[in-house]
């Protein structure tokens, strides 16, 4: 049996006095790939902020173990450090920081917290080199400020090549999706499935179920008012296709 | 009574210093006696209280040099061309230059011609000071039609405690020349006030780059003033770093006197702690068809006060003048500020001017990506303000003024 990674237990989350998240539980394994969905407003991408350690959230209950380390005593920098990996809904544009030195900066401070050598120029522009293939990423957008003028897809897809860098134990999609067409989205898929394996997990938070149709997942979760009212299979997202999440609030309501 | 009043605040200042035995300095000093220090109610002063400087009674330098800055002069020598003055006076044995690209000649005071030294605009005390009390002028000369890649180096030395330096240049750029001149001032000395003015003659189609990194350190005092004059087809650059300095006042007066003239500033300026540093800028565009640019970045941290001011002013018949300006500012501390005045005053009608200033923090979103990616905030912030301050920093003249730049901001800032 695969190890848990991830395990949220009565999470409760506010912005200010406005509770988002209102007891949520999750428990993720190691090779696992799970989907979160549900409408809008309902909680996904605080969800993913609070992982991931942004400011301005207040966690008022719950806790959350993440491969044996309590994950909200830590720092956003020290739980990238720890494996955690979160791509932007909206990757930030950067002026006059190449994606390269920031990429090195990134790789390298990670591999010094974990008493690593920093890596050589000459290894991390071949790793640049192959990693960047996964997502068919050309050589001068890595060599560009980070995202500056970046089409939406490129956007996407350097957050999936800095996954690939950065090699998590953990990655959050945090609708990877939106603002794609149809061959990005593709790419951007292959991209995350080559990324797959026995030791990651990965959390997909979308609105749509499309993207499921390339990365399919091992789980799906409903998100709705701040919890998880409903878990299934990738038929449930088929579903949820189909009825949308009304029958699930209003019953969850009823 | 208010002359009486005056007089006395300068009487003190002066008190300690060596009396000059020439006219011109004597009547400078005379005429010092009818000025007043600046107070924060004169305009140009508003927001850079000087009382620190003015209040204190300096001494002149002592005519026996310090015998040890060999070392120091070491560590700050970047070319094989360098002018060692301390206190304001020339160190023939520590300096070395070619006479082929430069002619360089010191003059004592008693010899100077005053009339040559002439101002864009009246003088203010401080240049006043500096005529009245300084030891030698020392005079520069790129021969014309001469294009030296060398770098001229001045390097300002202050030593020893208390003491005013008056240092006094004149750059002349031959006709056709192209130069490139790097001033550094530090100090190992403390409670020290340099106090230089440079003047700058950029004749006909000649190429003059001027790269200043005032570095003295926080227990010491700098007023600066650069009076440049550009006949027509010259080319004049010059770029600021002011890294550190308890107080920094940067007078730049350009006066564009012929045609077809490009005129280029830079400035950096990083500060901490109770830090003050002023940039007064001044273009007089008197002619038509010129060109100039401004581009000033301040990086404010601590208790620290930023100040700009840029001043253009495009005269009556100077048509088809480009005139450009920014400032832009990132605060990073709840307590510093800056003050940013642009004035334009434009009496042509046919001209294309702007300006723009910019104040703000980091970006909290950016941090945060940076974070994400497991980048320490301390970190994160010094990535962001590097690539602020890079295109500044690119401007200077060579690779290894950038790269001095760079390590005094990691000896003086802390930064990696």
């Amino acid at each position: 049996m695969s190890k848990t990674l991830l395990d949220i237990k009565n999470l409760h989350a506010q912005i200010e006095d406005k509770v988002i998240l209102n007891g949520l539980n999750l428990t993720v394994k190691a090779g696992e790939v799970h989907a979160i969905m549900g409408p809008n407003g309902a909680g996904k991408s605080t969800l993913a902020a609070v992982l991931s350690g942004k400011d301005g959230y207040n966690v008022t209950a719950g806790e959350v173990n993440f491969d044996g380390i309590d994950l909200l005593e830590l720092e956003a920098d020290e739980r990238a450090k720890e494996g955690l990996f979160l791509a932007f809904q909206y990757p930030v544009e950067i002026p006059g920081v190449s994606n390269i030195n920031f990429l090195r900066t990134a790789l390298n401070e990670i591999r010094e917290y974990r008493k690593e050598e920093p890596i050589s120029a000459k290894d991390f522009m071949a790793l640049v080199r192959e990693k960047s293939k996964l997502v068919e990423l050309k050589d001068n957008l890595a060599s560009r400020s980070v995202n500056e003028g970046f089409s939406g897809g490129e956007k996407k897809r350097n957050e999936i090549f800095q996954m690939a860098m950065l090699d998590p134990k953990l990655a959050i999609l945090d609708e990877t999706d939106s603002g794609l067409d149809i061959d990005a989205l593709r790419i951007v898929a292959a991209g995350v499935n080559k990324l797959k394996n026995e030791n990651r997990a990965i959390i997909i938070i979308t609105h749509y179920q499309r993207l499921l149709d390339y990365i399919v997942p091992d789980f799906v979760h409903v998100l709705a008012e701040g919890k998880i009212v409903k878990t299934g299979d990738k038929n449930l997202a088929l579903e949820l296709e189909e009825k949308g999440y009304d029958w699930l609030t209003t019953a969850e309501k009823a | 009574m208010s002359t009486i009043a005056v007089s006395e605040k300068i009487i003190s200042f002066v008190s300690e210093l060596d009396k000059p035995k020439n006219d011109f300095q004597k009547s400078a000093v005379e005429q010092l006696m009818e000025l007043d220090f600046p107070t924060t109610k004169n305009e140009y002063w508003k927001y850079t209280r000087v009382t620190k400087i003015t209040k204190s009674k300096f001494k002149s330098p002592t005519s026996v040099p310090q015998t040890n800055l060999e070392s120091i002069v070491q560590n700050v020598v970047s070319s094989k061309n360098y002018l060692i003055i301390e206190n304001g006076i020339m160190r023939n044995d520590l300096s070395q230059f070619n006479t082929t690209d430069f002619k360089i000649d010191v003059i004592k005071a008693k010899d100077v011609d005053i009339n040559n030294l002439s101002f864009t605009r009246p003088n203010d005390i401080f240049t006043m000071l500096n005529t009245a009390y300084f030891e030698e002028l020392i005079s520069i000369t790129a021969l014309a039609k001469n294009k030296t890649e060398e770098v001229l180096q001045l390097i300002f030395i202050g030593t020893g405690d208390g003491i005013i330096a008056n240092p006094r240049i004149v750059i002349k750029a031959e006709n056709y020349s192209e130069t490139k001149v790097y001033s550094s001032f530090i100090s190992v000395g403390k409670n020290n006030f340099t106090n230089v003015v440079s003047h700058f003659n950029v004749d006909d189609s000649a190429k003059l780059t001027y790269d200043k990194i005032q570095n003295e350190g926080n227990e010491n005092y700098h007023i600066s003033t650069e009076e440049i004059s550009q006949e027509k087809n010259s080319y004049f650059k010059i770029n600021t770093a002011a890294l550190s300095s308890a107080i920094v006042r940067n007078n730049i007066n350009i006066a564009v006197k012929g045609e077809n003239c490009e005129s280029h500033m830079n400035g950096l300026i990083i500060t901490k702690e109770n830090q003050l540093i002023d940039n007064h800028t001044f273009v007089d565009h008197r002619v038509p068809n010129c060109f100039s640019n401004e581009n000033y970045k301040y990086v404010l941290d601590g208790k620290s006060t930023g100040v700009f001011n840029g001043r253009v002013i495009v005269q009556k018949d100077a048509q088809k003048i480009n005139a450009y300006q920014k400032n832009s500012n990132i605060l990073l501390s709840d307590f510093a500020q800056i003050n940013s005045k642009p004035e334009l005053e434009i009496y042509a009608d046919d001209v294309k001017c702007s300006h723009g200033s910019t104040t703000g923090q980091l970006d909290d979103n950016a941090l945060f990506y940076l974070q994400a990616r497991g980048i320490s905030k301390t970190k994160a912030k010094k990535l962001l303000v590097s690539a602020f301050i890079d295109e500044v920093i690119a401007e200077f003249g060579d690779e290894t003024t950038q790269a001095k730049i760079n390590s005094i901001l990691v000896d003086q800032h802390g930064w990696e």
